[in-house]
Formats: C-alpha cells, sequence, structure tokens
C-alpha cells in the first residue's frame, strides 16, 4: 500500500505492507540509513526520529500509522548538520563507536523543546530510553547542557569555555 | 612480527625475553621509501630482500610493507592508512598523530583512510588495547623519514641547505623562506630510500618537541557520527541483493533440521523461501535461512516457519552446570595449566601460620553492542565479497574460504564503522552464513540478526568460578599465594594456535587467565587456569572487553581487599605493602619501566583525592581496587575507589562516585584517552551492578533490553579521572578501566554495610540475603 508523508521537508511515498516498521521504510526503502536497527523493541533509542515533533521509536512505528505526518530524521534535523545539538556532540567528542547518537541526539532535539533549560533529573528521564553501549553518557549530558545553553541565546561563548577538547 | 606472535614469545607472566627485539616495540628491521605514486608520493617500510634502486617500482607493484604507509598529495592533504577497526576508540586519529608529529605536518590537511582487508596486510586484527603500543615506534620513523626527505628536497628547491632548515606545520622554513610540503610534492622528487640503518639514525623528536602527541584534539571520526553520514555494516548495499534472516537452532553445535514447514509463510508478501545451509566449516551446524525482499518480509517469515530440529548434547545445560562443573575442575588438582613455575607454594601453605581463602563467581555477560551482527556476501569477477564490522579479519578469512570453497586471496572484506566491537566481532562468525546463503542463492545476501538472533548467537563472555588463597606468617604478612579459574577460553575455541604453554607442559588461554599475573611481592604464588569445557561445549566463549582481566580482577581485588581485612589492616596499606618493586615485579624496559612502584604510585594518588579514610554518611562506604590493566608485558597501572551508598531496605547499591587514576605511559590522544577510561570504568561497573545474565536450557536467558539491563545514564555515578604524566612506554586504554571498577564497587559495599557479595552481578536480591544473613 502507498503511504504518504512529509520527510525532512519533502512529500515522499513509498508501497510497502503497512504493517513495515518505519525504521525499514527509512533505511532500506528511502536510503537515509543514519537512523540505526538496536533492539526492535523501543527500548534501545537507536532508531528515534521525530513525527510531528515527538520523538517516536521508528522500529514499533508501523509505516500506515504516519500517513500526513511530518517525519524529521538525523539527515534533515539540520541543512547543514550544524544544530546546536550536532555541534555540541562534536564539542564534548561525544560519539564513540556512533551508532546510537543519532537517535540520541533526537531524543534530545525533542527533550529541548520541552525543557529549554533540562535540569539533570529530566536529562535521566527523557534520556533514559536511549542506550549508550560505549556509555559515553557523561559526554552526552555536557553536550545536551552545551547546546541548550546555545539556543537559549548564551551563544558560543557559554560554548566553547566548556567544552572538552580545545580546538587546534 | 605481529604484536600477536612477539605477545606469545611472552606470554602473561612468564618472564622469558623476546628475543627478536625489545619487548614489542621495535620494527624497525627494514629500510623506508618514498615513491612517486599518481601526482603525489607514498611514504612507506621496505620488503626486506626487496632491492633499494627503484621506490617508483615498488610503489606501483604495491610490494612494500603493507601494514603503515601515507600518501603526500600535491594540495598537501596527507592520507594515512588505517588497518585497524574504528569502533569508537578513534583508533585512526591517535596513530595518525604520531606520523603528523614527526612528519611536522599541518594537523588540518592529515585524512584517514580505513583500508580493505588484504592478504598482504598479514595479519589484521584489532583488540587487547594494543593499536597505539604497537605502532608507535614504527610510526614515528615513517613521520620522520619523511620530513627528512621534505626537509632535503624543500632545502633543494629553496637554495639553501638542509641544515639551514626546519620543518614546521606542513612546511620547510629557512629564515624568512618556507615552501609547502604541497608545493614540494608538486615541485620536487622526493624518490630516495633509506636503509635499515639509516632508518634506526632517524633522528625521532623527544618528547618536549612533540606538537600534536598528548595535546588536544578533535577526533576525525567524529563529525560523521553526528549527522548520519558515517557507514556501518548495517548500511551495507549492492544492487540485486536479498534479504536473509537466520533460524538459529536450539543448541550452538550439534543441531540438525529434520525439517522446515513455511506454509504459512507463503501468504507474506516478498517471502521468497528458506534455505538450510550446508556448512562444510562447522560454524553454523543446523541453520536455516529466511530469503525476502526485505528484512521486514524475512522478519515476518520468521516468525510463522516451523523447523523441527534434533538439538545437540548441551541442550539441557544451565548456568549452574556450567559453575559446577568449575568446581570439580577447580577441586581436581592436575586439571589445568599452571602458568609459571611455582616451586615453593605447596610448602608455603604448609608451614603458614594461618590460610585465608574464598571462592568467587561472575555471570556471563553479553556483549550486546548496539549494532546487532550482520553481514552482506556476494561474488563479483570471481572474489567474494564481504561487507561487515569486523575486528580480526584474519581470524575469518580462512573460515570464509572453507566454506565457500575458494583460496583465501578470493575472500576480501570490505571496511565500515563497528557499531560497538567490545572483543565481539574479533569473531567473525557471523559473516559465514552470510556467505554461504550467498553462495548458495547465487546472489548477494544481505544477512541481518534481529536483537534476539545477536543475542542468542552472542560469544559471551562466559561464567567463571575462582578459588583464590592466600598464607600469611604470625604477623599477618603473606607469605604464598594460589589462585585457580576456571572459565570457558574463547582463545582454545577459536584461535588455538595462540595459546602458550604453562610450567606443566599444558596450554593455557592467556587471555583468559590475565590480570592473575599481579605485581604484588606474596611470595610463591601458583596461578592454576582450566578451560571449563561444558563452556566451551555449550556456547562459543568470547573475548569481552578485557576478557579475563574482567573476571580473574573482580576475584583478585576483592580477595585482596578480603585479605586486607583477615589480618586486621587497611586495604590500601596492605596492597603497598605487597608493591614492593623487587624481583620478578621491578619492572623492566621499555614496557614496565618501574614495575609495581607504578601500580603503587596510581594506588597512592587515588587514595589522595578519593577522600579515602573519611567519615561516611550511614550506608555508604568506599571500596579500592588495583590492576595492571590488561597485560602484564603492557601494563597499564590502574587504581579506583568507588563510593556507593546501600538501601539497607531494598538491597539497592547507589553507585554515587568513581575516581581513577591510570598511568598508561604516553598518552597520545588525551581527549580520546579519557573518553575510553570513562566508558571503560561504566562498563565495569555496569557488568558489576546492571548486566549478567544465565544459561538455561543451553541459550542465554536474556535476549533483549527487557531482560537485559545495561546501565542507562541516569544510574551514572560521577567520574573523576587522572592520568599520570609520563613520557613512559605508550600502552593500551581501551579495556584497563574495565578491570577495577567492579570489585572497587564489591569493596565499597562491605565497608557501607559490612556485607561480602562474591558473585557479579550484584542483585538487590543478593545484597538483601547477605544483609539478613
Amino acid at each position: 500500500m502507498a503511504t504518504e508523508f512529509e520527510l525532512n521537508g519533502q512529500a515522499v511515498t513509498v508501497d510497502l505492507e503497512g504493517d513495515t516498521p518505519l525504521l525499514w521504510a527509512l533505511r532500506d526503502e528511502l536510503d537515509l540509513t543514519g537512523t540505526k536497527y538496536g533492539c526492535g523493541i523501543g527500548m534501545c533509542g537507536a532508531c528515534t526520529v521525530l513525527i510531528n515533533g515527538r520523538a517516536t521509536r521508528s522500529c514499533i512505528t508501523p509505516v500506515e500509522d504516519i500517513a500526513g505526518a511530518t517525519v524529521t530524521t538525523i539527515e534533515g534535523l539540520d541543512p547543514n548538520g550544524q544544530h546546536p545539538l550536532q555541534k555540541a556532540w562534536v564539542e564534548t567528542q561525544t560519539p564513540q563507536c556512533g551508532y546510537c547518537q543519532s537517535g540520541q541526539i533526537m531524543q534530545a532535539a525533542a527533550m529541548l523543546k520541552d525543557f529549554p533549560e533540562p535540569t539533570d533529573e529530566q536529562i535521566n528521564q527523557a534520556m533514559g530510553g536511549n542506550l549508550c553501549r560505549c556509555m559515553a553518557y557523561v559526554r552526552i549530558r555536557k553536550a545536551i547542557k552545551m547546546a541548550a545553553a546555545e539556543m537559549n541565546g548564551a551563544g558560543d561563548s557559554q560554548a566553547e569555555t566548556t567544552g572538552a577538547a580545545a580546538n587546534e | 612480527m605481529s604484536k600477536f606472535y612477539r605477545y606469545l614469545n611472552r606470554p602473561e607472566g612468564s618472564s622469558q625475553d623476546v628475543s627478536e627485539d625489545t619487548g614489542g616495540l621495535a620494527v624497525s628491521r627494514r629500510g623506508f621509501l618514498i615513491g612517486a605514486a599518481g601526482a603525489g608520493f607514498t611514504l612507506a617500510f621496505f620488503r626486506s630482500g626487496l632491492s633499494f634502486a627503484q621506490p617508483e617500482d615498488v610503489v606501483r607493484e604495491g610490494t612494500f610493507e603493507p601494514t603503515i604507509w601515507y600518501h603526500i598529495h600535491p594540495d598537501g592533504r596527507i592520507v594515512v592508512n588505517i588497518a585497524e577497526a574504528e569502533m569508537g576508540q578513534h583508533v585512526g586519529t591517535a596513530l595518525a598523530r604520531i606520523v603528523a608529529d614527526e612528519l611536522e605536518a599541518n594537523w588540518s590537511k592529515v585524512e584517514l583512510h580505513h583500508v580493505d582487508s588484504d592478504p598482504k596486510w598479514g595479519l589484521m586484527v584489532t583488540g587487547g588495547s594494543w593499536s597505539v603500543w604497537q605502532n608507535f615506534t614504527p610510526l614515528s620513523q615513517a613521520g620522520a623519514a619523511g620530513r627528512q626527505a621534505l626537509i632535503e628536497e624543500g632545502a633543494r628547491l629553496l637554495g639553501v641547505s638542509p641544515d639551514q632548515c626546519q620543518a614546521r606545520n606542513s612546511e620547510v622554513i629557512a629564515g624568512n623562506q618556507s615552501i609547502s610540503y604541497g608545493e614540494i610534492v608538486q615541485r620536487g622528487d622526493l624518490s630516495r630510500t633509506y636503509t635499515e640503518e639509516e632508518l634506526k639514525q632517524m633522528p625521532v623528536k623527544p618528547a618536549t618537541q612533540r606538537r600534536l602527541i598528548g595535546r588536544e584534539s578533535k577526533a576525525l571520526d567524529i563529525p560523521g557520527k553526528t549527522d548520519g553520514a558515517s557507514r556501518y555494516g548495517l548500511d551495507a548495499k549492492v544492487e540485486g541483493m536479498v534479504y536473509g534472516r537466520p533460524l538459529i537452532p536450539p543448541t550452538r553445535y550439534g543441531a540438525t533440521i529434520n525439517s522446515i514447514d513455511d506454509s504459512d509463510a507463503q501468504s507474506v508478501k516478498g517471502y521468497q523461501q528458506t534455505i538450510t545451509l550446508d556448512d562444510p566449516t562447522g560454524t553454523v551446524p543446523g541453520w536455516a535461512v529466511v530469503i525476502a525482499d526485505s528484512f521486514h518480509a524475512a522478519s515476518q517469515a520468521a516468525a510463522r516457519i516451523r523447523v523441527d530440529w534434533s538439538a545437540g548434547d548441551t541442550a539441557d545445560v544451565s548456568e549452574q552446570d556450567i559453575l559446577d562443573h568449575g568446581v570439580e575442575l577447580i577441586e581436581t588438582p592436575d586439571k589445568g595449566s599452571i602458568m609459571f613455575p611455582d616451586e615453593g607454594v605447596d610448602d608455603a601453605f604448609d608451614g603458614a601460620g594461618d590460610v585465608f581463602q574464598q571462592d568467587y563467581i561472575t555471570h556471563t555477560v553479553l556483549h550486546f553492542q548496539m549494532e546487532p551482527v550482520n553481514a552482506l556476501a556476494y561474488e563479483k569477477d570471481g572474489t567474494w565479497e564481504i561487507h561487515t564490522g569486523n575486528q580480526w579479519q584474519s581470524l575469518i578469512i580462512p573460515v570464509l574460504a572453507k566454506a565457500l570453497g575458494v583460496k583465501e586471496d578470493k575472500v576480501v572484506m570490505r571496511t565500515y564503522m563497528l557499531g560497538g566491537g567490545f572483543g565481539r566481532r574479533l569473531n567473525g562468525d557471523y559473516a559465514v552464513p552470510a556467505a554461504l546463503a550467498s553462495k548458495q542463492l547465487g546472489k548477494p545476501v544481505k544477512l541481518v540478526f534481529t536483537r534476539e538472533d545477536d543475542t542468542r548467537f552472542d560469544s559471551p563472555r562466559s561464567a567463571s568460578y575462582q578459588r583464590l588463597r592466600m598464607a600469611f606468617d604470625g604477623e599477618g604478612n603473606p607469605v604464598g599465594m594460589e589462585h585457580h579459574a576456571t572459565a570457558g577460553w574463547p582463545t582454545e575455541v577459536m584461535a588455538p594456535f595462540f595459546m602458550p604453554k604453562g610450567a606443566n607442559d599444558q596450554p593455557f588461554d592467556p587471555f583468559s587467565i590475565q590480570g592473575a599475573a599481579h605485581w604484588y611481592s606474596v611470595g610463591p604464588h601458583r596461578v592454576r587456569a582450566i578451560s571449563n569445557d561444558l563452556a566451551n561445549a555449550t556456547f562459543r566463549p568470547g573475548w569481552l572487553r578485557s576478557v579475563g582481566s574482567g573476571w580473574v580482577n573482580f576475584a583478585l581485588e576483592s580477595f585482596m581487599d578480603e585479605a586486607a581485612h583477615h589480618a586486621g589492616k587497611d586495604p590500601i596499606d596492605f596492597r603497598l605493602a605487597l608493591l614492593k618493586a623487587e624481583g620478578r615485579n621491578a619492572g623492566e624496559a621499555p614496557n614496565s619501566v618501574g614495575g609495581a612502584s607504578r601500580q603503587a604510585n596510581v594506588l597512592r594518588r587515588v587514595r589522595e583525592i578519593s577522600g579515602w579514610g573519611e567519615n561516611m554518611p550511614e550506608g555508604t562506604g568506599l571500596g579500592v581496587a588495583t590492576t595492571y590493566g590488561q597485560e602484564r608485558n603492557m601494563p597499564t597501572w590502574t587504581a579506583c575507589v568507588a563510593r556507593v551508598h546501600v538501601d539497607r531496605n531494598t538491597g539497592r547499591v547507589k553507585l554515587e562516585k568513581m575516581t581513577l587514576v591510570t598511568d598508561a605511559g604516553t598518552v597520545v590522544h588525551p581527549d580520546g584517552a579519557r573518553a575510553q577510561v570513562e566508558g571503560a570504568a561504566l562498563w565495569g561497573a555496569s557488568m558489576a551492578l546492571h548486566e549478567g545474565t544465565r544459561f538455561e536450557n543451553g541459550e542465554p536467558v536474556a535476549r533483549n533490553l527487557n531482560t537485559y539491563t545495561p546501565m542507562r545514564i541516569g544510574d551514572v555515578p560521577e567520574l573523576e579521572i587522572e592520568f599520570v604524566d609520563s613520557t613512559e612506554t605508550a600502552v593500551g586504554l581501551g579495556e584497563p578501566a574495565t578491570t577495577v571498577t567492579g570489585p572497587a564497587i564489591a569493596n565499597a559495599i562491605f565497608a557501607a554495610v559490612g556485607v561480602r557479595l562474591r558473585e557479579i552481578p550484584i542483585t538487590p536480591e543478593a545484597v538483601l540475603n547477605a544483609l539478613k544473613a
């Protein structure tokens, strides 16, 4: 069956069985492989995308359920890959293997809409569903706070003074 | 000579010297060449025995020593080839910075190229935290040779003498003149060779003149991991491929398929067929693969297919069976391998004033790397292409060749980012069913394991059972020690040619006992490593982050803590008194200079900065552990103090803080090093408090995150991490912190509430039971 939705700002149509998880539609039909498969039961968060702005696990979201919806993946978060979260992820050198990080960043992007200045406890709550097997958690938290500061207008100077690694 | 073979020449605990070089660092038995290639120049080591006359021919024919080489383009870009797998350790960045520092390169011009497998590489393996340690000297020499050539040629182009020139930031500078490396490549002729002797004379910079090593920098692999651009094995695609999902039998070995009924799957749109695999290598006995147009269709069909298997012999084996078998083995004195001569141990115990003994258990741990294993396989122009993330190409290529019935040089493994390694991808067994299916179908097959498939087919960290004993004199000083350890042995199962022999001529898996050959001076010391054959028969034991150092040190450092309390001594004072740096614990150049004194140093330092000895609130305690990291021959001196709070009502352990001090010698990429210690420390804590599963009916019980529960962001304690400032030999960092945090936590629980947990994972139930006992 054909399902139409908006993907990263463009109208797309996929012709798939309606119960196909959005994850595999994105990866195998639409060639957007930045969204990752980790557990298939919505518990690792590697497959997180935004659907109508809400963080959603694409591995357990049937494609038929998103007809007419707006979907944003890591590839569409910022046209140049320079969303404050992405910049903060580089500044803090957060990714290790990197496989979970698309999902971490998308989850964090949704969280910052709800909590522009998240507390540690809010970060624990919102990010607790995203497993990082490399355990880069210390830096994920730091990067979220850095991005939040930039988005709240504290600007780059704030971000630079809290960076983990100096630029050369 | 590969690092692995060097290591074998000097296995864990051995005092014998490596004959060929200085303890595993020097690889400079060859010359170095620079030859024109395309529009630039390739810089590489010479293979011994080749003519030095025509570097261009060598470069064109690719007959140079392939392990380390780089290329300078006319636009000044410097591309460093990396044969190590990138799995989060930013290995390419660390290795390239060693070259670039000596080359006096502008770091912004340096790029990485991760190579595919090729027989010419020789051994291709990334593990053991070896990459930097193994490559530091040859990379430095390669950079220094390039710098010398660029200075010579730059001087000629500038019309000055080389000794008027210096190289800096990808330029050769003489007074107020300068010429860029790119321009030298465009206008000059860098072609030349350096003999082995000349290479040895090459002026490698003193540590004080390093400009990149030890300085902060951004890892080159990171930007692509923030925008979805990095390509992992699961992202591999090729025209005309079909998807496969494995149907995994109930036992790892010995299962056979009686019948397959796929009638209910016929209605799944996109389902093609189910094939049974005939595997001449025995890697995947009794497997079938569901083939479909898409992974979703393969998965939907798999749920509707009924396979009737005859299971192998281990269908009823449980975790308890494996542990009970371990106890039996330990209590059978002639089992196992005695790691090194242990004269005097029995006398020491016979004459002891007091003997202290305890047993320790660690349970099965899953790798649970984020990217489930997968592989894309197909034949193209007579060569088999295997697209997958892998850590040890040299181990699996012969198996793939046998499975496919072709010569090894007809199998190539294409390189991808690894969605986590942690040792899982040292064992490339997951590529075999993809290759078999592709051969059988005559078309490309992308085999995708679901998470449940991945955990069932994992090579988990084996459960272990260990018994430690210490003999004391009348004053509470140790005068003898025994350590008996049994677990499933990955090296025995997958790479038995890497097993050295112990003092009793029995082979042992060095990776499954490392940690036991400690640097404490405790008198005569017996270490007996025993393979748990029931574990080996039930599953394929895996190398998992730090391998034996993980479980061995849980027992050893828990025991040292108990022994200290038994002797009525402070756990740090007790250990420091034994870290005497004398005899075989004195250390030696280049890898273990200072010996036990450096372990004592990190232990004293962690005592200073962790609040050791301060009064703690009720139910709160500090615990300590210290190890030599990974290998006695490459010690990374590590100490940790953990602070926990134990809820006496629930048994829940809250890990509040971990303080770690690490002496890894020269640190090449400081922020990357810190990231490795952060991750490794939390891995160790996660295994101690959050993870672990058990075998039931021949398979691991936990299959996914609903039952397997690694540490999440809310569980992360405060981390304080410090490195010792050092210019000693650079050693490994990917694993050492994994080895200390578990025992430090268990020891902290004892300090907090006075109960000993001798089994990991430490569950709230176990804590409650201990409190009630």
